[in-house]
């Protein structure tokens, strides 16, 4: 029942403001065809404009998975991690989940294929990719439309919330489902 | 900061590589990651040029100002540094509601909209400003009320009840929201307290 009603509601929300807005457009007087291909026309300079700034980070990003560095990296904090309560398994998500939304989407359904979704593990796994986001994706390309180069504090608090997102999602569902 | 963490994402991965004796994979991966980039921003162009367009016409008929009016005291409290009335407002909730509803890729044209109007009233055109440090905070504390991404692939792993996880989801991720507006605040103090130092 819940289940459809999400369903339905993300299948409804993008048609439904695809026929609200241009229908309030026309009856205040809007030239609503014109007026779509004028906003429509900056989409092309600003997806151009990120290209640069998605070609840093993905580059980076990239040459630190392929080359092995992050699993190395997962290895290293494995142990810290456990300590604290963290379920092994989930520590590579840990690890990925800033950097590369498909990676993490690809661990996610890994772990739920070999753990099974109803099991701690997986369940964990499918909180903590809905509480969390692509913390540097999310930063190259907004900063980067508007040619920002200086982010100043907000990949620490990107990443904070990345943090607090990762333990929180292990502790409630630890609390939640046992 | 962003600077020392793209460099050691490189070092890292070229140095371990060596030490592998697999320098090929770098190569390959930078390559591949240079063209992944590209092909990832002319998808954008898409799905840019479309909610970019619905937006245009969004402001004109005045349905941002009214949504900014309407949420402004919410606004005015998250973000300060933003005038009543300005367009910048609607955008930044567009952004937001987005996000709550889960419009997957609707809403990274919506965040760069705000970006962009939030960049009129930038002083210093290099460098972020406040109002988008704490946009950027809560876009990626990615407050969901609907994870349907998360829902199908559970549903697809044959999870006998998919939408399980949705309360704890939304539980955490409203903690998550609320420490990363705290952090911002207490960054942005300390920020302009060393600036005038």
């Amino acid at each position: 029942m819940f289940t459809e009603f999400c369903e339905q509601l993300s299948v409804w929300a993008i048609p439904t403001i695809l026929l609200i807005v241009p229908v309030i457009g026309y009856v205040r007087h809007v030239n609503v065809y014109e007026a779509f291909v004028d906003g429509a026309s900056e989409g092309f300079y600003t997806a151009i404009r990120i290209m640069p700034f998605l070609v840093a980070m993905m580059v980076a990003i990239n040459i630190f998975r392929a080359s092995g560095a992050l699993a190395v990296c997962v290895e290293y904090v494995k142990p810290m991690l456990t300590l604290i309560g963290v379920p092994p398994d989930v520590v590579p998500l840990a690890m990925m989940r800033p950097l590369s939304g498909t990676g993490s989407l690809g661990l996610v359904t890994e772990l739920l294929n070999t753990h099974g979704p109803d099991s701690l593990v997986g369940r964990i796994a499918s909180t903590i990719l809905g509480s969390t986001d692509t913390t540097f994706y999310i930063l190259t390309v907004y900063f980067g439309a508007v040619g920002i180069s200086k982010p100043r504090y907000s990949v620490g608090v990107g990443l904070l919330g990345d943090m607090i997102g990762f333990l929180g999602s292990i502790y409630i569902c630890q609390i939640l489902f046992k | 900061m962003i600077n020392v963490i793209w460099l050691l994402l490189l070092v890292t991965g070229i140095v371990y590589a060596g030490v592998q004796g697999r320098m090929d994979l770098v190569t390959l991966s930078a390559i591949s990651g240079a063209e992944g980039a590209v092909i990832l921003s002319l998808k954008l162009i898409g799905v840019m040029c479309l909610w970019l367009g619905i937006m245009k016409i969004a402001e004109l008929a005045g349905i941002l100002r009214v949504i900014g009016r309407l949420l402004s005291p919410v606004i005015c409290f998250l973000f300060p540094s933003v005038p009543k009335n300005h367009p910048a407002m609607g955008a930044i909730i567009m952004t937001l509601s987005a996000n709550m509803l889960g419009m997957g890729n609707a809403v990274t044209p919506l965040g760069i909209k705000a970006m962009q109007a939030l960049q009129q009233l930038n002083t210093k055109k290099d460098t972020a400003t406040d109002a988008m440090c704490t946009l950027l905070a809560l876009c990626t504390a990615g407050f969901t009320l609907i994870p349907a991404t998360i829902i199908a692939i559970r549903s697809a792993a044959g999870s006998v009840n998919p939408t399980e996880t949705v309360g704890a989801t939304l539980l955490v991720s409203f903690m998550a929201t609320v420490s990363v507006i705290i952090a911002d605040r207490i960054c942005r103090i300390l920020y302009h307290v060393r600036l005038r130092r």
